[in-house]
């Protein structure tokens, strides 16, 4: 006290005079709960500087201050003001006012900071230690956690400016440290706010990553500087390292300003589709950040929640299952698609993203699947313990059995269990064997929750290993295993001799342990276990030597055998010096006695005799109901028990009391004459008592047993009222019933509802569809061998849907063992997937067997009809098949009329419109030959005319029917060039279909560029107007053709018409201008044009890849005109034939960079697949791809000049909502692709 | 999910806070010094309390309290294991947990929790890519960093976290390439009273420190691995291998690390190496006692057992002990009332007795209980189960290791009831 005087030159008035505000200031707070008052701040006056000193401060100076009387304070211009902040439990935290005398408070906060932080800055070591001395004292606060107050921080705080504003980054970083170091420590640093802010886009990385936690921290707080870093991270989310990447995306989205949302929003979503995992793993740590800032976001954030639970990396999966858990745990149905893929990839997921998503799925589950013990829950509970009582796997089978047999019992359909279920409890098996007790507990919770009970016992050995670890996971596994100790006692019997409790245990885990083994006892084990409890009880640990004696209570209520030997062990604690161990030996045996009070009235007797000595009133009331209540077989003690407690009744307790009252109204009833004056007494003593349920409780009793006039019937059945048979006590785990809470979860722990907490639904009673958790097929030989199958023999149009779906049934299988086109850890994963799969087998196939039945039967009857048509019309085609085939000739020859008439009518000069003239030929149903109508046919066919038709006719209907099917084909097809041209085709169709199509193309090639003509997927441009081409015009299109001089060609068709009087002459092309690189192969030259003719010609042109037009002159005889060419995007491909897998494949490798994708809503006029494929195919030469969904198309090609792959897939989804995404190498390609697609969609 | 982390001491103070949401008062904390004062001992203090608006999950490390507070539904053990988690972390880092090592790295710790967690959740938890991230001081790199104006925090970008085995950083390279397994075990027993053991079960683990080039792939077989009955895994260990071949396959991390924890059930008769001839007595009359111990050889298969170590724990009643060891030292804590005989190597020839006499407090009641020995043992060169590696295979590089396995038995929770 003395040195900080001398220091502070303190009058000793001035510290008594703190010293005792002080007290008063900790008096109030003490008046209030330290935790209601968040804020509430106490000021305290201390002291007052003279204004030299003042100056002396804030030069930084050492700190010699001569501190004055109070009064002048008030005079002088600045004065200090101490206050001690509220404090929690020390007064650490103080603030100085510095006041002005305008009256405004301009707060500044004090230093206040550990010893060890501050010396070196302001005092010497010997100020420093009086200094600390001085604090200590005045503040009452304990030696070493004592805080001092040496110097403003405003004058700190400007040296740490000054090193923030430096040039030198280790100053910065020195100052940064300090200022991270104060965070750290609960300090308030905010008015550095401006100067650490400038320093975010520091070079020094340290400086860096410690700017952006101070931003972090004092964002809220400082809303709109924080504004002026936005700038540096928006610039960070585009740099092409994706680690700054993700690092500004986690300062931007931890940064709590409101005004910055949508900024939060735009990235996020760009983060989400981010080619780096990483990045779009922290895309989805910050959907909640985001939805905690501004919950209004949810539905955009569900949107990309649901984008990124589509992602197919381990990375992304637990962090974007937290993110689907914090914003939208009620939308389960997000997760079915997603099921299958994230049941897989769990064990490579990080352990915390594991729990997650463990927890996640058990919820899933449960909405999900049908309980796989329903048939037991039927049976009666108690059969399970024996029954169940061991795990190990022989006896699974064994149970099996069993469980096969009790299901006729039971009355109701046998069980099968969806292989999804099954899938869901092979993969989570393994992590059981984690190293987390996190991850070990929430298998165990889903094996509990979710598995057959047969197949619940492996979890056992797992949780009894996690008591071998810190205390604090074997409380909270001890919790769990109580619960399940109840339901399922038979799992945990084996490991009994784990839950022995050791002397060196925590109370709290110690009497868990008791609860476990209470509730594992039965009649096999009740002699070890109360053996152990024997020794429990010696313990010098009294809390829980009294829940050992409720223990032995329990065993003995639960398990009649060992009632009696309970008992007498019980009784003979009544002799035990510990008064704690005999009162609750009391209790306990009180409750026991009630069961059979007639045996053992000496106990009673016994019993009597200890109110001399028990004090513990619990202890004493129990006896006094006990005699009461048996007082007919304790007739002599009764009343002089009585007559005893008459006497000390003004020094009981309330509780005692109320027994006293209870006991003399009894022994009144039954022994009026001994005890009717001792009665009257105690009554009167009650009726002065200070408790008004003591004094209320006499009245009502008085009333009641002493008969008087007044008194009504009930004293009648007074007797029977008091005296009558009470029901036993029936000794409770307290665990009973929690396991309706998860097990795992905080909820169950506390045996309440947390805040958050998902309610664990109960199973369904009918299982949803599982259909819905279908993901697109990826085995797409057996599709196509499928496809061919049908395409030769049924109509598609028939049963596309449905078989559509049974397709999907049949190829589940395969889906489990697909790789899903991941690389590296996965594999394992997979290769036991598929080995799994396998021994699943018996039960996953008789489920999808049925599955498949039931849908075929329901389909059976809906077509049935067209069914038969179809058979029909197959044996039909049979035979007409034969004689078509017989005659070759005759069919060639059909194709080559027709191959003639097209070129006739093309290169003859034919008087008729041409476009008119064409759509016929291509309908042809309006030819001249074509007698029948399409629906006579029908009919007919369906009327079964077996008579032979004139051998044309049945060649014409077939065409007709071909005809159509091509047309559908044409749709939802994957044939590879959809022209006019491969009509012809189906009549060959064979089961090689692939080879077909391909020898097709190739005999195509063969051919010169052949002209075509245009059909209506084909789009015509103009090159030449009739105007500006003086009566010459000329349209083109690109043919889509083969253009075999080149075959990095675009074949390019130009339909010449000369609509002048006079005819065109030496039609050529000239001048040709070009970018580097386009190369262009000219059309032959067209001699002679006459008047009112049209001509055809093709030329090639290699684009490059790029839609650059190319210039040329067209000339004619007499004049040349300047055109140019520029191809749709669309025309810059050719389509290329790949099956699903291969789809799958190449799209992995285009990810990324080479993926675009756009939502998009479908127009009205096309939102059936057909019209999708129809528009997507008119937009762009490519190919359809096979794909097992009906909701999405796929389509693939290659560019002419580069062969770089072009993938392009429309998902569509309800409602006209659709995605699509183009993956191709060639960015640029790739997204003017997507903008001509999404014009052809959405137009 | 978690909400913010308090360091608290055991006197009391909050000596480091870090909120990864928004700020929450310390304020909060005073629930859990409730808690903590009523539960006397800091092992009693229940880990998970609640608040009226809050949740605080603790555990008790090292003489320190790790605070976390919850806001809504989480699974406790989550919780509970990531503060073990972060324990562990700072351990690794500063070689203890201690308040003033954290205290004098407080800007580094302050880092770590930044990384370990994002917005409550955990981000990066592997000591591989935390240690690429922020580089654990050493003294040498202190004194350039003064110097220089260096940093701790590493001037590479972590692509530990990117890769699929993220417990392993890339390009590892060291001129002796070693790799060393410790399998230890632990005997866990409870004895009772007339020398017959109530229960006894063989925690085992297998701890390794693989200094390895490159990305090695590591194959350990057993001899007899029917003995584990149950096990848990590094994450680096293929489950699928265990399953097929009980073959441990793994590619290690750098470094230390635990490969695997393993359990020995009480089916296989467990051999307690040591007996325990014991007789602890108080007297109704007088206030005193009587102590007599002896401690011989039971099965050590050959082996001498070393580090023997008696620790009691007195009924509150002992005052003072008054005893002779014939072999080693005994120490009696007044203050907690604990007796320790550190006795050394047990000689087979000359077994180590303690006897001698208690004195109780006058006037206190005799205790009715005695108190039960905790023993502590080691034997070298032996796992007790009778596990053996029989070999370790390495594939991916092609270099020779040096490999070593060493073996080393010690007492559990061993305890004596008498």
């Amino acid at each position: 006290m003395t040195a900080m005087q001398r220091l502070l030159q303190l009058p000793v008035t001035a510290v008594n005079m703190v010293k005792t505000v002080q007290s008063q200031v900790q008096g109030q707070e003490e008046d209030k709960s330290p935790v209601l008052t968040p804020d509430g701040v106490h000021q305290a006056w201390y002291s007052a500087l003279q204004p030299d000193e003042l100056r002396h401060l804030r030069s930084g100076a050492p700190v010699t201050i001569s501190v004055s009387g109070m009064n002048q304070s008030i005079e002088s211009q600045e004065w200090l003001r101490v206050s001690t902040a509220r404090s929690t439990r020390f007064q650490s935290d103080a603030t100085i006012a510095l006041q002005e005398q305008g009256g405004s408070t301009k707060r500044i906060p004090l230093l206040v900071c550990e010893l060890t932080g501050l010396i070196p800055v302001s005092l010497t070591g010997k100020e420093a230690e009086s200094c600390f001395n001085w604090v200590t004292d005045t503040f009452g606060v304990s030696g070493k956690k004592a805080v001092i107050l040496i110097k403003w921080v405003k004058i700190l705080h400007d040296d740490l400016k000054e090193m923030l504003d430096s040039n030198k980054d280790s100053l910065k970083l020195e100052a940064m440290k300090r200022i991270v170091a104060m965070i750290a420590r609960g300090k308030n640093a905010s008015d550095l706010f401006p100067a650490v802010v400038k320093n975010v886009a520091c070079k020094n990385i340290e400086v860096k990553k410690l700017v952006y936690v101070y931003l972090v921290r004092y964002a809220e707080e400082q809303q709109d500087l924080a504004l002026l870093s936005i700038s540096t991270f928006q610039r960070g989310l585009k740099d092409p390292n994706q680690l700054i990447r993700a690092s500004a995306l986690r300062v931007l989205s931890s940064i709590r300003v409101t005004i910055i949302v949508p900024i939060m929003m735009l990235a996020i979503k760009e983060a989400a589709s981010d080619m780096s995992p990483y990045v779009r793993k922290t895309a989805a740590h910050a959907i909640p950040k985001l939805y905690s800032l501004d919950p209004e976001q949810k539905d955009q954030l569900i949107e990309v929640i649901e984008k990124l639970l589509a992602d197919k990396t381990t990375l992304v999966a637990g962090s974007v299952v937290m993110a689907f858990e914090e914003v939208c745990p009620e939308r389960i149905e997000l997760i079915h698609k997603n099921y299958r893929k994230l049941c897989n990839l769990l064990i490579d997921v990080e352990e915390w993203g594991q729990v997650v998503i463990i927890n996640m799925l058990t919820r899933y589950a449960r909405t999900q699947f049908l309980n796989p013990n329903m048939n037991e829950s039927l049976l009666e509970e108690g059969s399970d313990k024996t029954f169940y009582g061991s795990d190990e796997d022989e006896d699974e089978e064994e149970e099996e059995k069993e469980k096969k047999a009790e299901a006729p019992m039971a009355k109701r359909k046998p069980y099968v269990m969806d292989p999804d279920h099954r899938l869901l409890l092979r993969n989570t098996k393994p992590l059981l064997q984690s190293r987390n007790a996190a991850v070990v507990m929430a298998v165990a919770q889903l094996y509990f929750h979710l598995a057959p009970k047969a197949e619940i016992g492996v979890i056992a050995k797992a949780l009894v290993r996690l008591l071998r670890s810190h205390s604090e996971v074997q409380y909270v596994v001890l919790q769990n295993v109580a619960t399940m100790s109840i339901k399922r006692r038979g799992m945990f019997e084996p490991y009994l001799k784990s839950f022995y409790i050791r002397s060196t245990d925590p109370t709290q885990i110690k009497i868990l342990k008791l609860e476990v083994l209470t509730n594992l006892a039965n009649e096999t084990n009740i002699s070890t276990i109360l053996r152990e409890f024997q020794t429990y009880i010696k313990s010098m640990d009294k809390d829980f030597v009294a829940a050992t004696i409720q223990a032995i209570g329990r065993c003995a209520t639960n398990i009649g055998e060992v009632r009696d030997t309970c008992l007498n062990g019980l009784v003979q604690l009544l002799s035990n010096r510990d008064e704690l161990v005999v009162a609750e030996s009391v209790v306990v045996i009180k409750k026991l006695l009630q069961m059979q009070p007639e045996k053992h009235s000496d106990i009673i007797k016994h019993m009597a005799k200890l109110t001399d000595n028990i004090q513990v009133p619990m202890a004493r009331a129990s006896i006094l109901w006990l005699i009461g209540e048996y007082c007919e077989h304790v007739p002599k003690i009764a009343p002089d028990v009585l007559r005893k407690m008459a006497k000390s009744f003004t020094n009981e307790e309330d509780i005692v009391k109320l027994q006293i009252i209870n006991l003399a109204a009894k022994l009144y009833l039954t022994n009026s004459k001994q005890t009717k004056l001792l009665t009257q007494y105690v009554l009167n003593l009650a009726k002065y008592d200070q408790n008004y349920d003591i004094r209320d409780r006499a009245r009502f009793i008085r009333q009641l047993i002493v008969p008087t006039e007044k008194s009504g019937a009930l004293s009648k059945y007074a007797k029977k009222l008091f005296l009558a048979l009470k029901p036993a006590p029936v000794l409770e785990s307290p665990f009973k019933d929690r396991d309706h809470f998860q097990l795992g979860s905080l909820s169950h722990l506390l045996n309440a509802k947390a805040g958050g907490y998902q309610e664990l639904p109960d199973w369904p009673e009918a299982a949803p569809d599982p259909s819905v958790r279908n993901v697109e097929v990826k085995d797409s030989v057996f599709t196509l061998l499928e496809r061919v199958t049908t395409l030769t023999s049924v109509p598609e149009w028939t049963k596309c849907s449905s078989r559509e779906k049974r397709k999907e049934k049949k190829v589940e299988k395969p889906f489990y063992s697909d790789s899903e086109g991941e690389s590296g850890p996965t594999e394992s994963a997979d290769s036991e997937s598929d080995s799994a799969s396998g021994s699943e087998s018996g039960s996953g196939l008789e489920e999808s067997g049925s599955g498949s039945e039931s849908e075929e039967s329901e389909e059976g009857s809906e077509s049935e009809e067209e069914e038969e048509e179809e058979k029909d019309k197959k044996k039909k085609k049979k035979e007409l098949k034969k004689p078509v085939q017989e005659s070759e000739s005759e069919q060639s020859s059909e194709e080559e009329v027709r191959k003639h008439e097209r070129k006739n009518k093309q290169r003859k000069s034919d008087s008729e419109s041409e476009s008119d003239e064409e759509e016929e030929s291509e309908s042809e149903s309006s030819q001249s030959e074509s007698e029948d109508s399409e629906s006579e046919a029908e009919v007919k066919k369906k009327k079964k005319v077996a008579e032979p038709k004139p051998p044309s006719k049945p060649v014409k209907k077939e065409c007709k029917k071909e005809k159509k099917e091509m047309s559908l084909l044409d749709l939802d097809d994957f044939e590879p060039a959809p022209s006019p041209q491969a009509t012809p085709l189906n009549t060959f169709l064979s089961s090689s279909l692939v080879n077909d199509l391909e020898g097709l193309s190739l005999s195509d090639a063969v051919l010169s560029p052949a002209t075509i003509s245009p059909s209506s997927t084909l789009k015509s441009y103009e090159l030449l107007h009739r105007i500006t081409g003086e009566g010459l015009s000329v349209e083109y299109c690109f043919s889509r053709q083969p253009f075999p001089p080149d075959g990095n060609m675009v074949a390019v068709q130009m339909q010449f018409t000369n609509n002048a009087t006079s005819d065109a002459k030496n039609l050529h092309m000239e001048d040709v201008k070009l970018q580097s690189g386009m190369r262009v192969k000219e059309f032959t030259e067209i001699e002679l044009l006459p008047a009112g003719e049209t001509a055809t010609a093709v030329m090639g042109i290699d684009f490059c890849d790029s839609t650059q037009a190319a210039n040329f002159q067209l000339c004619t005889h007499t004049r040349k005109f300047f055109v140019s060419i520029q191809p749709p995007v669309g025309e810059l491909m050719r389509p290329v034939f790949l099956t699903e897998n291969e789809f799958k494949k190449e799209q992995g490798q285009l990810m990324g960079m080479n993926e675009i994708s756009e939502k998009l809503t479908l127009d009205a006029n096309c939102r059936n697949e057909h019209s999708i494929v129809q528009r997507v195919i008119t937009a762009a030469n490519l190919s359809r791809v096979p794909c097992g969904s009906d909701k999405e198309c796929r389509f693939a090609g290659r560019t002419v000049t580069s062969s770089s792959l072009v993938l392009a897939t429309v998902a569509s989804r309800e409602e006209g909502a659709a995605q699509l995404t183009v993956n191709c190498e060639k960015m640029v390609i790739g997204t003017m692709l997507v903008k001509d697609i999404l014009l052809a969609l959405t137009q | 999910m978690i909400h913010s982390l308090f360091l608290i001491n055991q006197a009391g103070d909050i000596f480091l806070e870090k909120h990864w949401k928004s700020v929450i008062s310390r304020s909060v904390c005073d629930y859990f010094f409730e808690a903590k004062e009523k539960a006397v001992e800091p092992d009693n203090v229940p880990p998970v309390l609640q608040t009226p608006h809050h949740y605080l999950i603790s555990i008790y490390r090292d003489k320190l309290f790790f605070l976390s507070v919850i806001q809504t539904e989480v699974p406790p053990l989550f919780v509970i294991e990531f503060l073990h988690r972060v324990a562990d972390t700072i351990q690794d880092y500063f070689g203890e947990c201690s308040e003033s090592l954290i205290k004098d790295n407080v800007v580094t710790v302050y880092e770590l929790l930044e990384e370990m967690l994002d917005n409550g959740f955990p981000l990066a938890t592997e000591s591989n890519v935390l240690k690429e991230m922020i580089r654990p001081p050493t003294i040498l790199r202190s004194v350039v960093n003064t110097l220089t104006g260096g940093s701790n925090v590493g001037d590479k970008l972590p692509t530990g976290q990117l890769s699929s085995i993220p417990w392993r950083r890339a390009g590892v390279k060291y001129t002796n390439n070693e790799a060393y397994f410790d399998v230890i075990e632990a005997i866990d027993a409870i004895v009772d009273k007339s020398g017959t053991t109530v229960f006894a079960e063989i925690q085992g683990v297998i701890e390794a420190c693989v200094r390895l080039t490159g990305m090695p792939d590591l194959t350990m077989t057993f001899m007899n691995p029917s003995l584990l009955d149950d096990v848990s895994f590094h994450p680096c260990v293929r489950f699928k291998r265990w399953e097929s071949e009980r073959a441990l396959s793994f590619i290690p991390p750098d470094g230390n690390f635990t490969l695997m924890n393993y359990h020995v059930s009480s089916q296989n008769l467990v051999a307690i190496p040591v007996y325990v001839k014991q007789n602890i007595s108080f007297f109704e009359t007088g206030p005193c006692g009587r102590m007599d111990i002896t401690i011989g050889p039971k099965q050590t298969m050959g082996k001498t057992v070393e580090a023997m170590m008696v620790t009691i724990h007195m009924p509150k009643a002992v005052l003072s002990a008054n005893l002779t060891a014939t072999q080693g030292n005994y120490t009696y804590d007044l203050a907690n009332k604990v007796l320790v005989w550190d006795i050394g190597k047990l000689n087979p020839q000359k077994l180590p007795n303690l006897r001698g006499s208690l004195s109780l407090q006058s006037g206190a009641p005799k205790p009715e209980d005695n108190p039960s020995l905790n023993i502590d043992l080691k034997i070298q060169q032996v796992a007790i189960s009778g596990l053996k590696v029989s070999r370790l295979d390495m594939h991916g590089e092609k270099y020779k290791p040096f490999k070593g396995v060493k073996y080393l038995t010690k007492a559990g929770n061993f305890q004596v009831r008498t």
